[in-house]
């Protein structure tokens, strides 16, 4: 899996998560919380969605690395890696 | 033999969830959509826990917690419900003060607060502005020791009045005082200024009879008339487990308990002492119970209408705002909510609720006598306060009874009756729950800001997460 692939992954949990917000022009170098409408609990629902989709488990420590499309991509795609 | 309302459930879930209260309720449709098996179980004969409604002759309902709650509930019910059921939540507008200090009408959100703080208090814009936006940037991890009153009259020194009209809607809404952490005003308030005062148009009735339609599609097994005696564990490998719950005197297996019962009640008498370290047990014994209510429910008699004087009607005839007056078995501060026809759609029927906040021991140690004396001055007080409002009201109700924290008790099994879960420090014991007994999780009114409609509701999904995680463990530890 590519990063590109591992963005668009996120991408669609958060279409199903916030279906109001406009998706297709954000900003992959820019804090989600700071261009979408999402708070605390969305993020939690993202988690609970990569596991539940993906089975990978994101620790609480590590939910900063979510924080925008491409942090996520450079914690995640190793994750999906390893899961083969 | 009694009916046995335990007929044909399997030996062993993954997870059993005590209590149908808002936190259970979501907690185990959540938990049934990520894969799980879910038990739940509620000892009352209907679901829903505090979100409730009862029917009376006369074709009464009245609701006994849909007061209003606030916009977040359209997107937490839209993603852990359905958009369909999220749906039917609207706005109410007419929020009124009527209090010796002031008379205000007010939309109750940041804009129309604003406006009202500047024109009718007289607060300079400069620190309404810095009001709203201190509090919305308030973080739950910033351990600030300043209470609810500091923090306001920090804002708005020497005017009581303006702690009045900022406090007295938050302490209704979940029995907060004054001394509380500034933290829980903040969050709980900046919710509601977010966007105003929302309801749940069709009832109480109606909103938990969808839940149990999703719970069921889901694949929830769920019974009622089924109270939990006991949550059973284990010690293995020198660590103690979960193993499976007590209810109406049968064993049932699992793997995870989700216990909506008080944060004391799951502790101290579902798991029990033995269950956890003694530091801990101090802890759970330490921590206070937030105040209860008392409602007084007054039918409209079929074919008669009510002016529109505003859905949520906060009055007061104390001379100022104080938590302890709030609380008192005297309080003169009640909020009247009316409902119109329109909470359901076709009914043509008005009803009124009359909500205080109340505290258990007043009431918990009244001989029977002294208890029905107290509830009839209850049922006078509230009508003679309302006849100033609507004059001749008194003639148009055919229906007229009260509720005190024993009804609470009765019903929920709280401990002391309590409407609003705990004080803050409730929700550290809430959260420490797993670490000390895995497998034992808790869910409900906690903390304060854990609490309300939307609390709970937001506080099942964020245990959900936890137990899911904890049960994928076991899988693939098992597998
Ligand atoms: C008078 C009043 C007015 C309110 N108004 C509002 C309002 O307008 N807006 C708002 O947002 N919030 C309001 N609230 C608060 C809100 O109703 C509660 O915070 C919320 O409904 C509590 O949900 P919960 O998940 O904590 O569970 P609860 O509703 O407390 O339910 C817990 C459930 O667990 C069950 N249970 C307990 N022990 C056992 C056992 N051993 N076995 C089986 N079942 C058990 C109980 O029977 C109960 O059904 C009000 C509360 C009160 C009392």
């Amino acid at each position: 899996m590519t990063k590109e692939d591992c963005k668009k992954l996120v991408v669609d949990i958060i279409a199903d998560i916030a279906p109001d917000e406009d998706l297709s022009t954000i900003k992959p170098d820019v804090r989600l919380r700071d261009q979408l409408q999402l708070d605390s609990m969305d993020f939690l629902d993202i988690v609970m969605e990569l596991r539940k989709r993906h089975g990978i488990e994101v620790p609480e420590t590590d939910y900063p690395q979510l924080a925008s499309l491409d942090s996520c991509a450079d914690y995640l795609t190793p994750k999906f890696a390893t899961k083969g | 033999m009694a009916y046995d309302w335990l007929k044909g459930i399997k030996d062993h879930y993954d997870v059993v969830v005590i209590g149908s209260g808002l936190g259970g309720l979501t907690g185990a449709n959540a938990l049934a959509k990520c894969g799980h098996s879910v038990l739940l179980l509620e000892h009352h004969y209907q679901l829903g826990g505090l979100a409730t409604w009862f029917t009376r002759k006369g074709g009464h309902i009245f609701d006994i917690s849909l007061h209003g709650f606030p916009f977040g509930m359209v997107k937490s019910i839209r993603k852990y419900w359905s958009q369909d059921i999220a749906d039917s939540i609207v706005q109410l507008k007419g929020v009124r003060f009527i209090n010796p200090q002031f008379q205000v009408d007010t939309t109750f959100d940041r804009e129309d607060f604003t406006r009202l703080l500047i024109e009718r208090f007289g607060i300079a814009p400069a620190t309404v502005e810095r009001f709203f936006t201190d509090l919305r940037a308030m973080n739950f991890y910033d351990n600030n020791t300043e209470t609810t009153g500091e923090m306001i009259a920090r804002y708005f020194p020497g005017r009581d009045d303006v702690m009045r009209f900022l406090m007295e809607p938050i302490a209704y809404a979940n029995g907060s005082t004054l001394d509380d952490p500034a933290i829980t005003f903040g969050i709980v308030f900046s919710n509601f200024m977010s966007k105003g005062v929302y309801t749940f148009r069709g009832g109480s009735d109606v909103l938990i009879k969808r839940m149990a339609d999703e719970l069921k599609k889901n694949g929830v097994e769920l019974r009622k008339h089924v109270a939990v005696e006991k949550v059973l564990t284990e010690e293995t490998g020198g660590q103690r487990r979960v193993t499976g719950v007590v209810a109406n005197g049968r064993t049932i297996c699992c793997e995870a308990v989700l216990s909506n019962a008080n944060i004391k009640n799951t502790v101290l008498q579902l798991a029990g002492e033995e269950n956890f370290t003694p530091d801990f047990i101090a802890q759970a014994k330490a921590v206070r119970i937030n105040s209860s209510s008392c409602q007084v429910y007054l039918g409209i008699r079929k074919g008669e209408t009510l002016p529109h004087i505003g859905d949520l009607v906060f009055t007061s005839d104390a001379p100022r705002f104080s938590s302890e007056e709030l609380v008192g078995l005297h309080t003169r501060s009640r909020t009247f909510s009316l409902y119109y026809p329109d909470t359901r759609p076709g009914s043509e029927r008005y009803t009124i609720v009359v909500s205080l906040n109340a505290t258990y021991a007043d009431w918990k140690t009244m001989s029977e006598e002294q208890y029905q004396t107290e509830k009839a001055r209850l049922i006078e007080e509230s009508l003679a306060s309302l006849e100033r409002f609507i004059p001749g009201v008194r003639g148009k109700i055919d229906w007229m009874e009260a509720a005190t924290p024993r009804t609470i008790e009765y019903y929920t099994r709280h401990w002391n009756g309590t409407s609003f879960g705990t004080k803050f420090e409730g929700l550290k014991v809430s959260m420490d729950l797993p670490s000390q007994l895995p497998g034992l999780h808790h869910a409900g009114s906690v903390g304060i800001i854990m609490s309300g409609w939307l609390g709970t509701i937001n506080y099942g999904i964020i245990v959900a997460n936890q137990i899911d995680k904890f049960l994928l463990q076991k899988k693939r530890t098992a597998a």
